[in-house]
């Protein structure tokens, strides 16, 4: 489903935030990405959402070269990804039903559309009696599952997730977990950029580690994990 | 369309009724534009001084518009008008005046002939002029005889009259003769001048309504960065985030056209009295024209075309500019 072959990023400033990265997410899986901060998480992901483009290499999404995406066609090709962040990022002055539907107002589905596939969003979140609620009235934990229901609204093949857990505690943490797990069982593919090892730990899936912009670690659990984690650490 | 992924089902897939997806185009258009109004809604003072700058940038090149356009109209009824005086020379006596007069009478380019003594012209200029008994130390009367000539139709325009004094000026009675287009041709040089000064000043202050719905254009473009960033990170396009933008400046351009309507309207009813007394004394029946129905459009639609100018020249470049790189 990703593939990244050998790409490097350079930001302008001479700041190398990825070096000459391979790496391979399968379709429907769910893979944890993670390291310190500044290691090249965000870039990475910035790389597949189109954000930024790498300095050299190729990053492939369903065989889909995305050097070849043109600025024009990126708004089309964002569709086909579901992305959440750690600060959430909702539309403060609108209800959560306004802030889900966002992908299918500007697909221009037609409003009984949006309005079922909004709920049907909500309802899996467990948020589907705040429909018309502010996100001013919710708690740091309900924002974060709105923004992660906006992200599945228009049933996008993949997830990307920033820092999903970042402001939450550990019981939120794995609450929003498990929205994922129930995602990918459905055949979403995941990817989770986390620096909550704990969470990880718990969970044996796809894990891989980078550290000052190179992947250091690949594989499922979390054990070669804590070793590299433990030397970057020391 | 899903780019990435052929498999996915797109929206418009969905919608089997033919020409439904052009009329839903159409639908959400509208709901934009309706929107739009709910944004200018939303901060009705700061909007509402906005559409007030406008509305008064956009009536004074209409007003001048008015002024050229009565200006024309008044230009045209005096030329009709024009009348050939002759001045007599200074020894004639009326019965020379008279035979002169029925002479030129009979000329086909004249519909009337008038005739005023030197004593006739003198008490008429003392009634006038308000010298009043001043005059009455003059030892003799130094104003001339003279004959009021109104050529006919044919003969009025400015062209034509001036053949007929070179004629009349033949006339051994006659000392010389006055044609009223001289000042005819003033006013018509003083509406020339008027015209450019329409253009430059309209043009100026047209450019000027397009710079303010511009620049408000970018001050709430940049008030609603964070959800710019975020629509382009849910894949709207450009052109989606522009539209509201574009139709903000479409309503300014509006709303700013009838402010202006109504200003001149105002400005039209409080002048016209005192407008219409003046130029009656010229012996000249005017009427004000205002706005007709035809140019009422054109000021709103020409103000929702400057309101999108001025809304699309802002919108794309900063749109454009604002990508979401900085935080994901």
């Amino acid at each position: 489903m990703i593939r990244f072959e050998q790409v490097s990023k350079v930001y302008p400033g001479g700041q190398q935030a990825l070096n000459r990265v391979n790496l391979h997410l399968k379709a429907g899986e769910m893979a944890f990405l993670t390291g310190h901060s500044g290691a090249g998480k965000s870039t990475l992901l910035k790389l597949i959402a189109m954000m930024e483009r790498p300095t050299s290499g190729q990053v492939f999404i369903n065989g889909h070269n995305l050097n070849k995406i043109t600025k024009k066609q990126i708004p089309f090709a964002r569709r086909d990804i579901g992305m959440i962040f750690q600060n959430h990022r909702l539309l403060m002055d609108r209800s959560v039903f306004n802030n889900v539907a966002l992908p299918l107002i500007i697909e221009g589905y037609h409003l009984s559309d949006i309005k079922r596939r909004v709920a049907a969003a909500l309802d899996k979140v467990g948020l589907l009696d705040k429909v018309n609620s502010l996100p001013h009235s919710l708690s740091g934990g309900e924002l974060q599952r709105v923004g992660i229901a906006r992200a599945i609204v228009n049933k996008p093949p993949l997830l990307l997730a920033d820092e999903p857990t970042g402001n939450l505690d550990p019981a939120l943490s794995l609450e929003i977990m498990r929205v994922f797990e129930d995602l990918n069982s459905v055949g979403v593919a995941v990817m989770i950029a986390t620096h909550d090892l704990g969470l990880i730990a718990r969970m044996k899936y796809h894990t891989l580690t980078l550290r000052q912009g190179e992947l250091i670690g690949d594989g499922l659990g979390s054990t070669d994990l804590r070793d590299s984690e433990f030397e970057s650490v020391s | 369309m899903s780019l990435l992924f052929s498999q996915r089902k797109s929206p418009n897939a969905q919608s089997r009724m033919p020409g439904r997806s052009f009329v839903m185009f159409f639908i959400r258009h509208l709901q934009q534009a309706l929107a739009s109004i709910g944004e200018l809604w939303r901060m009705p003072f700061s909007s509402l001084l906005t559409m007030a700058v406008l509305g008064v940038s956009l009536a004074l090149p209409t007003t001048l518009h008015l002024l050229l356009k009565n200006s024309q109209q008044l230009q045209t009824s005096w030329n009709s008008a024009s009348q050939i005086t002759l001045f007599l020379t200074d020894n004639i006596n009326e019965h020379d005046a008279n035979k002169l007069m029925n002479r030129i009478a009979l000329f086909n380019q004249i519909s009337k002939v008038d005739y005023i003594s030197s004593t006739q012209a003198l008490a008429e200029f003392k009634q006038l002029s308000g010298f009043g008994d001043a005059l009455e130390y003059l030892d003799k009367n130094p104003l001339p005889a003279l004959l009021l000539v109104t050529p006919t139709n044919k003969f009025s325009s400015s062209e034509g009259a001036r053949i007929l004094l070179d004629k009349l000026e033949q006339q051994p009675e006659v000392k010389f003769g006055k044609l009223d287009v001289a000042w005819l041709e003033k006013l018509n040089s003083i509406v020339t001048l008027l015209e450019d000064a329409v253009f430059a000043l309209g043009g100026l202050l047209l450019t000027a309504v397009v710079l303010v719905i511009g620049n408000t254009i970018r001050l709430s473009i940049l008030n609603r960065r964070d959800e710019i960033e975020i629509l382009k990170l849910v894949g709207a396009t450009d052109d989606f985030i522009r539209r509201p933008f574009l139709y903000t400046g479409i309503w300014y351009g509006i709303v700013g056209g009838l402010i202006a309507w109504v200003c001149v309207s105002l400005m039209l009813w409080w002048i016209e009295g005192a407008l219409v007394h003046l130029i009656g004394q010229f012996g000249s029946d005017f009427r004000l024209a205002g706005l007709s129905f035809i140019e009422f459009l054109w000021l709103i639609f020409g103000g929702a075309a400057l309101g999108w100018l001025g809304a699309y020249g802002s919108v794309t470049r900063h749109v454009r500019d604002i990508e979401p790189e900085h935080q994901l």
